[in-house]
């Protein structure tokens, strides 16, 4: 286990500059996320584009992990449908979750870089908050979103 | 317990180490630097092996059979009793009541002595600074009779701020109920003021005395208090073990809390008369172990001398504010003049988590995040902070470790 596997290069640059900061208004689907043990929060604001999300942007504040997670999110998901956001939801979710899962490189892209969580289960948390609220948002679960 | 402690001056944190097993271990290839004793502290080998004793030479339910084992169990447990009732100054075996922890003390108070006494209207008073464990109990019970929750504000160093205090204690405040010394922190609250002026009129005390009561010598009498909870497990004792002292009048004006057996005299189906105190309110068989475990880590906290813990432990906050104030972008939270030894702090660019998280790494426990004391970070317009607490055996060493762990996270991600 090392430290530079969690907090690696992709990981650090997205803390320091996330993408897609800030809110959309009005936003066609929203949802906030709250992880009560760290006290990450953070909420997600789409816009979609005939099926496909045409605009995503997130604000709220949190640990490296749950800033980058969220940013790295943004960048992934933004032209993808519904259906291709939950699969890809569901590669990330194995990645973190099963230590033995095979990394998809190429299905994943920069959220490759958040396999080394998988070695930290009290951060998984952390890093799979924003999926989730992502996923609150897109089924339109107005129940705010804890990792709890 | 090595005898040369005893008659040395010197704090001799190297003997004292050796009493705790749990501390001789690597974490992450790096000798563990355990300084999250704020959440749970360490157990001496005393309180360990005390409690394998009991379970391998005298267990049997207590204050039921005839048959030796029940005898001496029922011995070991009412002498823990006393052990306890000495260790805090109450007056009497009958004013110490064993729980599960603070938490259930402070819900048998509010269930207990509040509910019947409550009318809408009527006001608990708490200040800022509280544990969710001394904030959510009087919410519900608020929620169940129509009274008020109102709470003292505190202050930047993270004071309670007496002025509001005394604007805000008044005919309708039928509780006060304070932290002894804040788990968030550090702050060591003055309560003999706030209890003097509730006395002045009338109102009765409850202090949540878990961060209190392994740091510094403790007198219910003294204090003047009329209810004090505390938890084994934050006092080098077991978990699951805790104490509600109660002055023995109003204990005896409380219906029980639980029912069961151990709680009654006789049972009909017309009519059960309750116990005698304490028993009265510690239905069912009793966590006996965690008693004779407490009893133990009484004893062993008392022959250190809670006077010379809370010196050394004060000597280590000085040292650790000194180190983490010349950190550049660190931000101590809670600056009060008298602290227990805690350092809460924030650090410009590293959310706490992965200061936890970076430490961890470098053997070194620390508790991040809101500390179940969500309205102290919220006055503070913080979500979270990265908090070391510091025991009687740790190291002025083990500050320096925390130091450069914590230049370690900042430069991570500078």
């Amino acid at each position: 286990m090392d430290l530079k596997d969690l907090y690696r290069d992709v990981i650090v640059d997205h803390n320091k500059q996330p993408r897609n900061f800030g809110k959309l208004k009005p936003a066609d689907a929203h949802a906030d996320g709250h992880n009560p043990l760290c006290g990450d929060r953070l909420s997600i604001y789409v816009n979609m584009s005939g099926d496909r999300i045409g605009d995503i942007k997130f604000d709220g504040s949190g640990c490296a992990i749950s800033v980058a997670s969220a940013s790295l999110l943004t960048e992934a998901v933004r032209g993808k449908t519904v259906a291709e956001v939950d699969a890809l939801f569901h590669k990330v979710h194995d990645v973190l979750t099963h230590h033995d899962a095979p990394v998809d490189t190429d299905a994943l892209g920069k959220l490759a870089a958040l396999t080394g969580v998988r070695d930290f289960p009290a951060r998984v948390k952390c890093a799979s908050l924003c999926w989730h609220t992502l996923q609150a948002a897109l089924h339109h679960d107005a129940q705010a979103v804890s990792t709890e | 317990m090595n005898a040369q402690l005893h008659t040395t001056a010197a704090w001799d944190v190297a003997a004292i180490r050796r009493d705790f097993p749990i501390l001789q271990q690597q974490v992450h290839g790096k000798p563990l630097v355990y300084l999250d004793n704020a959440a749970s502290s360490q157990r001496p080998k005393a309180v360990i092996d005390s409690m394998a004793h009991y379970y391998q030479h005298d267990h049997a339910n207590v204050h039921r059979g005839v048959h030796t084992l029940s005898q001496r169990a029922t011995d070991a447990f009412e002498g823990a009793r006393e052990t306890t009732r000495r260790f805090i100054n109450a007056r009497s075996v009958k004013e110490v009541v064993f729980v599960r922890g603070t938490t259930e003390a402070i819900n048998l108070v509010a269930q207990s002595f509040m509910r019947p006494r409550l009318k809408p209207g009527d006001e608990i008073l708490i200040s800022w600074l509280e544990h969710h464990a001394n904030i959510v109990p009087w919410q519900l019970l608020c929620e169940q009779t129509g009274a008020t929750l109102k709470v003292i504000p505190i202050t930047q160093s993270g004071e309670i701020d007496f002025a509001a205090f005394e604007s805000l204690i008044g005919p309708r405040t039928k509780l006060l109920a304070l932290s002894h010394v804040s788990n968030a922190l550090g702050t060591i609250n003055p309560v003999d003021k706030f209890i003097g002026v509730a006395k002045r009129i009338g109102v009765p005390v409850l202090l949540d005395g878990a961060q209190a009561v392994p740091h510094q010598s403790v007198d219910v009498q003294a204090l003047g208090c009329d209810f004090y909870c505390f938890s084994g497990h934050k006092m080098c004792g077991p978990t699951g073990i805790g104490v509600l002292y109660g002055r023995e009048s109003l204990l005896k004006s409380m219906p029980p809390w639980q029912g069961g057996g151990d709680m009654i005299l006789s049972v009909s189906f017309e009519k059960t008369v309750y116990n005698d105190l304490p028993y009265k309110f510690e239905a069912g068989t009793p966590h006996i172990a965690g008693a004779i475990g407490l009893a133990a880590a009484i004893d062993y906290l008392s022959k250190l001398g809670m006077e010379r813990i809370g010196a050394y432990e004060h000597e280590l906050l000085e040292y650790a504010t000194t180190q983490l104030s010349t950190i550049k972008g660190l931000r101590l939270i809670g600056t009060a003049p008298h602290k227990a030894a805690v350092a809460s702090f924030v650090l410009d660019g590293v959310h706490p988590h992965d200061i936890g998280t970076i430490l961890d790494m470098e053997g070194i426990a620390i508790r991040t995040g809101h500390h179940c004391a969500m309205p102290v970070m919220d006055y503070f317009c913080i979500p979270a902070t990265a908090r070391a607490s510091f025991a009687f055996y740790n190291t002025h060493q083990e500050v320096d470790a925390l130091a450069a762990a914590v230049r370690k996270a900042q430069e991570m991600f500078s």
